[in-house]
């Protein structure tokens, strides 16, 4: 392969609420088996990536422990591995990331040690399907600087305010670009995957850190649109970002749909996650099940309709499930309600309660009862 | 020099042929078990979860599944720079090339493998059974005995121990006297067939029997020690053993895991069985989809009925589908409208829309009525039934079959159509 992977795990998100204070929004589970930074890993395996690193910074506890081997993607390899990077304290330096390229900044030698003359760098908080191969294509094709990929929200999928817009002349050549505009009708946000030419990488970086510059789009990508041949790649297929409570909810929520399984798990490149060896799912007499995704390790004696259990729920007799998202290791005793919740991970409900979430928004919930009491 | 306390020797080199069609492509060890599972992850788990990390598995018929699924032995942890898991296939040598021909045999021809370790004590298992056991805490009774070898013993039902090597302990465990599938037993006290053996006393005696045609643990070693030592004791188990050599006891087994506390529970964090999982996304019911007391693998897709079954990784249970007291293993298609009554469908077969499978009313069957009892309709791996097919009791199926392999679209109770596989 012509380029290495750098993966940006070290954000948190004010717009996740009360999911936000356990772990990175790239360690959020996602589609009952997965993490979301599993998509972005698996992207970079199956387009032959091999050295990869990840980027981690707020609260990497449950990521670490996610990444604890780097087998699981097979990354593992004398020609390549599996990076983490933390921020860490040396000789010149002694602060935290202070932004997503001094993130980069700070570990330039695994940029400059590298061989592959292009980078590739991804956000670990989308949920998506990219053939890597095919967007350095074009960004040898266009003798880009740097690639940008670009999708086209729409209506009703996500609010584009919350990420760079950017408008391209014919030639897909980036003319305008502006992060988290205030208001706006464009609909073709950033990505969050960019490719540049290692050399020029480093340079970019290197200039930045002197100016105290710290920020990859905004000190970078928008400050050089001009200068530099900056061009977007249309990302077709699935895409969304999780970073907020209601993508996170509708991004999982889309799983239940049949097109959406078969996209990320049917076809030959797929996606790849840390095993838990949790036994199968069981189904004791009681249990009904409707449109449910559920994953290994569960036990089932209530209803589940429209909702997705993670790893190892427990649903007591006569509960009732309802459009919400389980996370992993929850106990829900006997005839509990929940309706349009996200439930955190490792609660314990108590029997006969009910948790609604209000119409239209999803209320999360977090229980922190004695479970064997 | 490296020295490892205690190596075992797994023995998955048999067929078992007693699960028909079921073994048709592969080997016992690497049949399907509980929706997830082959039946060698729970020797190989039990060897982890002991601190027994070097384990060398003998193989010999249809390995090849077996293999792919241990690999190198990561899902067990087995992946060590010294020891972790090895497998062991009969080998050419200079002179005297032959197959394993027993189960000692099978282990005396890799004597150079168990000297590479250097080992106190060797554990011997077998591929077959489904049960949990500390091997630490045999070995613990082994060394307080100061024993020549140690055999896992448990007590069965009176009438079922003339289906095994029953031994005759006192209140010591010390073992005076075996049966091998005794007529009138005079104890009930099973062998599990689980040994532990000093090794030099299980190195000689494997030398001095090495000429014994069709070498075995309990028909020559075992007795012989006995013989020279009057040190075997019997380990006395307590806990879940299931042997799944019939396709009724493996039905059974399976069928068992379904209680709503099972006697054999996979769901507890202690002891913990590993697998090789290719199948990681999660499970989907659609709108369709009906259930009671069940257990279903990753990545099924349930739109039918599904009711005391279990479903395997990766299988599809299509709309008006109904499957009752049955198996279906991984990656298995039951199309829809079809009907399945205790049946085993192994992997990957697909199975037609509208079909009947286990139905009607008893019957011997014809080609092998040991083997095809039990009520049960077997359909081998990777075979193919098209539609609207009516199967009866006591059948079996291999390889991709069309409407002109049945007559009248119907194959009655106790017959088979075999057309693929070694039968």
């Amino acid at each position: 392969m012509r380029a290495i992977g750098i993966v940006l795990a070290g954000g948190t998100s004010n717009r996740m609420g009360l999911l936000a204070r356990k772990r990175a929004v790239a360690a959020m589970p996602v589609a009952g088996s997965y993490r979301c930074i599993d998509f972005v890993l698996s992207n970079m395996f199956n387009s032959h990536i091999q050295r990869v690193a990840v980027c981690t910074q707020y609260n990497a506890r449950s990521l670490n422990q996610h990444l604890n081997s780097s087998k699981w993607w097979d990354f593992g390899r004398k020609q390549g591995g599996l990076y983490i990077l933390p921020p860490t304290v040396t000789m010149d330096n002694n602060s935290w990331y202070r932004g997503t390229a001094d993130a980069i900044y700070q570990n330039i030698e695994f940029v400059n040690e590298s061989h592959e003359p292009y980078v590739i760098i991804a956000s670990g908080d989308c949920v998506y399907k990219a053939d890597f191969n095919k967007m350095l294509e074009s960004h040898i094709q266009n003798k880009a600087d740097i690639t940008v990929a670009y999708t086209n929200l729409k209506a009703g999928q996500d609010d584009p305010t919350r990420f760079g817009v950017l408008t391209m002349d014919e030639n897909k050549r980036i003319r305008g670009f502006e992060e988290k505009p205030v208001v706006t009708n464009n609909m073709t946000i950033n990505a969050g995957i960019y490719i540049f030419r290692r050399r020029l990488l480093l340079e970019l970086l290197e200039r930045a850190d002197s100016e105290s510059r710290f920020d990859l789009v905004q000190d970078i990508i928008v400050r050089y649109r001009e200068t530099k041949r900056i061009f977007g790649y249309e990302l077709h297929g699935y895409w969304n970002n999780i970073a907020t409570m209601d993508s996170y909810y509708k991004t999982n929520m889309d799983f239940l749909n049949r097109d959406v399984r078969d996209y990320f798990f049917g076809d030959y490149a797929g996606i790849y996650s840390k095993v838990e060896d949790q036994p199968p799912a069981k189904y004791n007499p009681g249990a009904s099940m409707k449109n449910a995704l559920v994953s290994s390790g569960c036990i089932v004696n209530g209803t589940v309709e429209n909702s997705l259990l993670f790893r190892k729920v427990y649903v007591g007799n006569g509960c009732v499930v309802r459009n919400s998202i389980i996370m992993n290791d929850v106990y829900i005793s006997d005839n509990t309600v929940i309706e349009n919740c996200i439930v955190e991970s490792k609660a314990t409900l108590r029997p006969n309660s009910t948790y609604q979430g209000e119409d239209g928004s999803v209320r999360i919930v977090v229980e922190e009862n004695e479970r064997y009491s | 020099m490296i020295k490892k306390e205690m190596i075992a020797m797994l023995l998955a080199g048999g067929q078992g042929s007693r699960l028909g069609l079921l073994t048709a492509n592969i080997c016992k060890p690497a049949i399907a078990f509980g929706g997830k599972y082959r039946i060698i992850d729970f020797p190989l788990s039990n060897c982890i979860n002991s601190g027994v990390d070097t384990v060398g598995v003998l193989t010999q018929y249809r390995h090849l599944r077996l293999n792919s699924h241990i690999g190198i032995g990561i899902p067990w942890d087995l992946d060590r720079n010294h020891g972790g898991v090895t497998l062991l296939p009969p080998y050419e040598k200079n002179g005297s090339s032959d197959w394993y021909t027993g189960t000692a045999n099978a282990v005396y021809q890799n004597l150079e493998y168990i000297e590479k370790y250097n080992p106190e004590y060797v554990l011997i298992l077998g591929g077959d059974h489904i049960y949990k056991m500390d091997y630490e805490v045999m070995l613990d009774f082994h060394k307080s005995k100061g024993a020549a070898a140690t055999i896992a013993c448990m007590h069965v039902p009176w009438e079922e121990a003339s289906r095994f090597g029953v031994v005759i302990a006192d209140s010591t465990g010390n073992i005076s006297e075996f049966e091998e599938k005794p007529q009138n037993p005079s104890s009930n006290l099973a062998s599990m067939g689980i040994y532990i053996f000093k090794w030099d006393v299980l190195r000689e005696a494997l030398v001095t029997l090495k000429d014994q045609p069709g070498c075995d643990f309990g028909k020559h070693i075992i007795p012989y020690v006995q013989e020279k030592t009057h040190s075997c004791y019997a380990y006395d188990f307590n806990g879940y053993w299931k042997d799944v050599g019939t396709l009724g006891s493996y039905w059974q087994a399976n069928m068992e895991l379904l209680d709503i506390v099972p006697d054999f529970n996979l769901y507890e964090e202690f002891w913990k069985i590993y697998t090789n999982n290719d199948i990681i996304k999660p499970q989907y019911f659609g709108e369709d989809a009906h259930i009671d007391k069940c257990i279903i693998g990753d990545g099924a897709e349930i739109n039918g009925t599904v009711e005391s079954s279990v479903i395997g990784a990766g299988a599809v249970i299509e709309k008006g589908a109904e499957v009752r007291n049955s198996i279906v293993m991984q990656n298995s298609v039951i199309g829809s409208g079809t009907k399945l009554d205790k049946a085993i469908i192994a992997e990957s077969v697909k199975i037609g829309s509208n079909c009947v499978i286990g139905t009607g009313d008893y019957a011997v069957n014809v080609y092998n009525p040991k083997v095809y009892a039990f009520d049960l309709a077997t359909i081998a791996d990777n075979s193919v039934i098209p539609d609207g097919i009516i199967i009866g009791r006591n059948t079996a199926v291999s390889g991709e079959t069309v409407l002109s392999d049945y007559m009248d679209g119907e194959l009655p109770a106790g017959h088979v159509i075999i057309k693929a596989g070694d039968m």
